[in-house]
């Protein structure tokens, strides 16, 4: 899992550099400036650049949703329990879900970051449930 | 049978071999080693088969944890369950004390044991779903029963834990 992070973090400073070429290549800085706000003062670097960072992963991962499949050992008040946990859904939510499970054979839980995704989906694991971690089409 | 909440313990009491009987099994029961259905069962796939490098990755590191977090759950029914061993003379009508903070541990060994049951036994969902039609004739129908069995303890379980 570690290293799937890693490899994200890879493509997104391919990606942030190629849409950022021609500033890289005019102005040699170093690439945690770069991904800064347009503040090129060394001494001011720190605290943005983490903020910049997280919310352009966070775009590049939007694309990823948690899927339950349905199953029919589980209990329907055992998925709904899982659900209130891992999700911290209220309990009308959980059931809904559950029900579109039961009903339909599968229910997207939650959608976002991929790193997120694959917790949720190892945690749903984790109370044998079906989960695919899927991307959104 | 009898089953009831006393304090910070759920009892099961009266009971007879038989169930007893199922109770011991559960730990057995919850092990999908050589059955490979229940294996995957247990051990599902994180993608609906794309995305192989990440499901190598996952059988890699994150499988290990669930047989793990799987395996502590068992064991903490298994070390409930040894207030049934002793002389099977005086098994009839024994009470197992099972501690509240173990309900956990109770409801992954039971789902365990359910899925690994079901999935040797390859149920269908009508079969699964069939509480009124199940006479006890063949080894098939004696898991079916235990299925709904364990089922039933969950379902205790689960909705003391809400109180």
């Amino acid at each position: 899992m570690l290293r799937r992070w890693f490899e994200l973090r890879a493509a997104y400073v391919s990606i942030f550099l190629m849409s950022a070429k021609p500033l890289a290549a005019e102005v040699a800085v170093p690439l945690l400036i770069i991904a800064g706000p347009m503040n090129t003062a060394p001494s001011t670097i720190d605290a943005p650049t983490i903020e910049q960072e997280t919310r352009s992963e966070e775009a590049l991962d939007i694309p990823w949703q948690v899927v339950v499949h349905n199953d029919p050992v589980n209990l329907m008040s055992y998925v709904t329990m899982v659900f209130q946990r891992v999700f911290g859904y209220p309990r009308d939510k959980a059931e809904r879900h559950m029900l579109e499970v039961h009903h339909k054979g599968r229910s997207i839980l939650w959608s976002g970051m991929r790193e997120r995704a694959e917790l949720y989906v190892q945690q749903l694991h984790g109370y044998l449930l079906l989960a695919t971690l899927e991307k959104i089409s | 049978m009898e089953i009831r909440r006393r304090k910070n313990q759920i009892e099961l009491s009266e009971l007879d071999p038989f169930l007893a009987e199922l109770l011991r099994q559960i730990p057995a029961c919850a092990n999908p080693e050589g059955a490979p259905r229940a294996e995957e069962r247990i051990f599902s796939a994180p993608t609906n088969g794309s995305e192989t490098e990440f499901c190598a990755e996952w059988k890699m590191y994150v499988e290990p944890e669930l047989r793990r977090l799987f395996q502590t759950a068992t064991h903490t029914v298994a070390g409930d369950l040894e207030q049934l061993n002793g002389n099977e003379k005086n098994l009839a009508n024994r009470t197992v004390r099972i501690p509240t903070k173990h309900a956990d541990a109770w409801l992954s060994a039971l789902n365990q044991a359910r899925l690994v049951i079901a999935a040797k036994n390859d149920f269908t969902e009508t079969e699964l779903n069939d509480h009124v039609h199940s006479p006890i004739g063949s080894r098939r129908d004696l898991s079916l029963f235990q299925v709904n069995f364990y089922g039933f303890l969950q379902e205790f379980i689960l909705r003391e834990m809400e109180c």
